[in-house]
């Protein structure tokens, strides 16, 4: 990152005058921060007991003799507490909020992970919460939002725009500009304005430094390929960092396909004809948008996927190729996720899901000598109703049908 | 400096201006064209013509309904050149863009501010362009001869007041409070602490906006800020009462 926020041609500080003051104090808590080794000692420290850190690398057999090419290892991010990577970040700016004296803070979720694990930190740490969620996204993550409510948050539906993930983001804004004083923005994924990018990277890191130890004990040597599933692109990032300069490592990245990249029903920012640079959210990316400037709606099966920008760190890894990108539709992970099921008993999140589709794509072709690595990002079991709902499962409807009349009849 | 000139010639001759806002766009082109001759026959000195944008960050309920209802229907960024350059032609007051800088960004930063000064529009207002991050932005403003407004917040020191001003054009915007559009301000100790310094860290005139809805909030401004802003309160007005309400509602404020 640059003086002024940039990776590359991409980033920034695009943020109203109003938050200039607070922008100046969390750059400068942040670097006081990266140059205290006690900082980072006391960040390890709480997420082996708070969370389940290191998470385990699991070598996934049934999967690998299925496919017969490489050897693939899962990194477990779904084991954090709450269940995702969202933890790793929320938890180190949790730690920040503290040295900073904030009392308050709000953030915006779009599958719910991040709204749950701000909301668990914040009852950890004492702090008053609220949590923006598109309207859209609290009907399709139900559960996440009860338990962000009994942790004592208040969860605020989003209805302006695409009721999505970045209207949540609007409107936190918004309560950040009204609120500057005594509450911080718990940014949810490596977009936003600087230093919100690189912070969030940083706590995500946390993830490839582990791997990397992990994947040297169980295999001898580094992977051939790493696959993350993009949204805003914090477990990318997360497990990419510790690999940049690992020059036989190939770190591919798997944007949500949607309905397909011709459809326009899909949240593909890179390498697609339907995104360009753009400004908005108070960073410079590559964004879904039309000739004016105006945000596409965007569509995934994933909640936390379905995002109009992309972080400003991987336009610029994607620009230099030092990542590259792919995509899986909606089909691709639903039949994903039922195989990983089925021949491993794990169950990843649908966001986790399109890097599962993006390994098995390609994992054939590989030696049974290599290996790779598939970030699962979180856990897929709070998806219940959505990938209950995508396999038409009789059963499962007819236990909701019978709930419903339960409580209708009371 | 051709707007500043123009303002400071106009608040020789008044206690303190007025400058309007509008949603291009919202409810309709009809509308805004009737809206703005209501304002500008109502004394009116300036009107700041807000371009929409689907992520409007700074905006609050009002002027983001209105946002959105404006690009639902269709409103094109061509359409609010054309529209813009139509009321530049026709009024002798200043008129303003107001909007977000991914408006200007796609459009080509050079071919917007080329436009804008052909078409006779006098300065920019974007909430999220700091100067830190508008440096081409700031070397075409001086080039094409448009102001560049800047914002100061009640958060912001009066060391960032002064660089603030150091960049700003025309006069300087000065949000009554923190927050978004659109919800009424309070006038208290901390307000005139505020304007007070303000004053001392510039001499552009000072425009307050941010909540300002009424002749009481306008008559509490005056002798402390050289322009009020009014801005979700026509919009509303609008909304209420239709467009023929705002020749009356403007000429009750001064």
């Amino acid at each position: 990152m640059d003086k002024k926020g940039f990776f590359g041609n991409w980033g920034g500080a695009y943020i109203p005058e109003v938050l200039y003051q607070t922008f100046q104090e969390l750059q400068k808590e942040y670097d006081r921060c990266r140059q205290d080794p006690a900082f980072w000692e006391e960040y390890l420290n709480l997420m082996s007991t708070y969370s389940c850190r290191p998470t385990p690398l699991t070598h996934a057999e049934n999967l690998s003799n299925y496919f017969g090419g490489a050897q693939i290892y899962i990194k477990r991010e779904d084991l954090n507490h709450t269940g995702a990577h969202k933890a790793n970040n929320v938890m180190g700016q949790g730690l920040l909020v503290k040295r900073m004296g904030k009392k308050r803070v709000i953030a915006e979720t779009g599958a719910g992970q991040h709204g749950m694990a701000t909301a668990t930190m914040a009852a950890k740490f004492g702090l008053e919460c609220t949590i923006y969620m598109g309207e859209e996204d609290v009907l399709r993550q139900r559960p996440n939002v009860f338990w962000m409510e009994k942790m004592g948050a208040t969860v605020i539906p989003v209805k302006d725009g695409s009721r999505t993930l970045k209207d949540a983001i609007n409107e936190a804004f918004r309560d950040w500009v009204t609120n500057v004083d005594d509450t911080h923005y718990v940014f949810g994924t490596a977009c936003g304005p600087a230093p919100f990018p690189e912070m969030v990277s940083w706590f995500q890191s946390i993830i490839g430094i582990e791997a990397a130890e992990q994947i040297i004990k169980y295999h001898g040597k580094m992977p051939a390929k790493i696959y993350a599933c993009v949204g805003g692109g914090s477990n990318a990032m997360g497990i990419f960092k510790r690999f940049l300069d690992e020059k036989d490592v190939e770190l591919i990245g798997v944007e949500a396909g949607g309905h397909g990249i011709d459809s326009g029903s899909h949240a593909i920012r890179l390498n697609c004809p339907d995104a360009s640079p753009g400004v908005a959210q108070g960073y410079k990316t590559m964004f879904l948008q039309d000739e004016d400037g105006q945000m596409k709606h965007t569509h995934s099966v994933a909640a936390g996927l379905d995002y109009v920008g992309v972080s400003p760190i991987l336009s610029d890894l994607w620009e230099k190729k030092q990542v590259r990108f792919e995509s899986a539709t909606d089909n691709e992970v639903m039949q994903a996720l039922d195989l990983t099921m089925k021949k491993e008993g794990i169950i990843p999140a649908l966001e986790s899901s399109h890097a599962f589709a993006g390994a098995f794509r390609e994992v054939g072709k590989l030696s049974p000598d290599d290996a790779i690595i598939i970030n699962q990002s979180g856990r897929g079991d709070k998806d219940i109703f959505t990938i209950a709902h995508a396999f038409a499962d009789p059963s499962w409807k007819k236990f909701i049908i019978d709930r419903g009349k339960e409580y209708s009849s009371k | 400096m051709q707007l500043e000139q123009q303002l400071r010639d106009k608040r020789n001759e008044k206690d303190i201006l007025l400058m309007t806002h509008i949603v291009l766009g919202y409810p309709s082109f009809a509308a805004n064209r009737e809206v703005i001759r209501q304002m500008v026959e109502n004394g009116v000195d300036c009107i700041e013509m807000q371009i929409p944008f689907s992520e409007p960050m700074a905006d609050g309920p009002v002027i983001l309904k209105a946002n959105q209802d404006s690009l639902a229907a269709g409103t094109k960024v061509e359409d609010c050149l054309t529209f813009g350059a139509e009321m530049a032609e026709k009024y002798d007051i200043p008129f303003l863009y107001m909007t977000y800088y991914n408006i200007i960004f796609k459009y080509g930063e050079e071919d917007f501010f080329r436009r804008a000064a052909e078409d006779g529009i006098k300065g920019f207002i974007i909430p999220d362009l700091p100067p830190e991050m508008g440096e081409s932005f700031l070397t075409l403003a001086d080039k094409y001869q448009v102001a560049p407004i800047l914002i100061f917040a009640p958060t912001s020191t009066t060391e960032r007041m002064r660089e603030l001003a150091g960049y700003g054009q025309g006069f300087i915007y000065c949000a009554a409070r923190r927050g978004v559009t659109g919800k009424k301000s309070e006038f208290g100790k901390d307000f005139n602490d505020y304007l007070n310094r303000c004053r001392e860290a510039t001499s552009l005139l000072l425009a307050v906006g941010f909540g300002i809805q009424s002749r009481e909030d306008i008559e509490i401004l005056k002798g402390k800020a050289d322009m009020a802003v009014i801005g979700s309160r026509t919009i509303s007005l609008v909304d209420s009462e239709g467009p023929e309400a705002v020749g009356p509602f403007i000429a009750g404020l001064r």
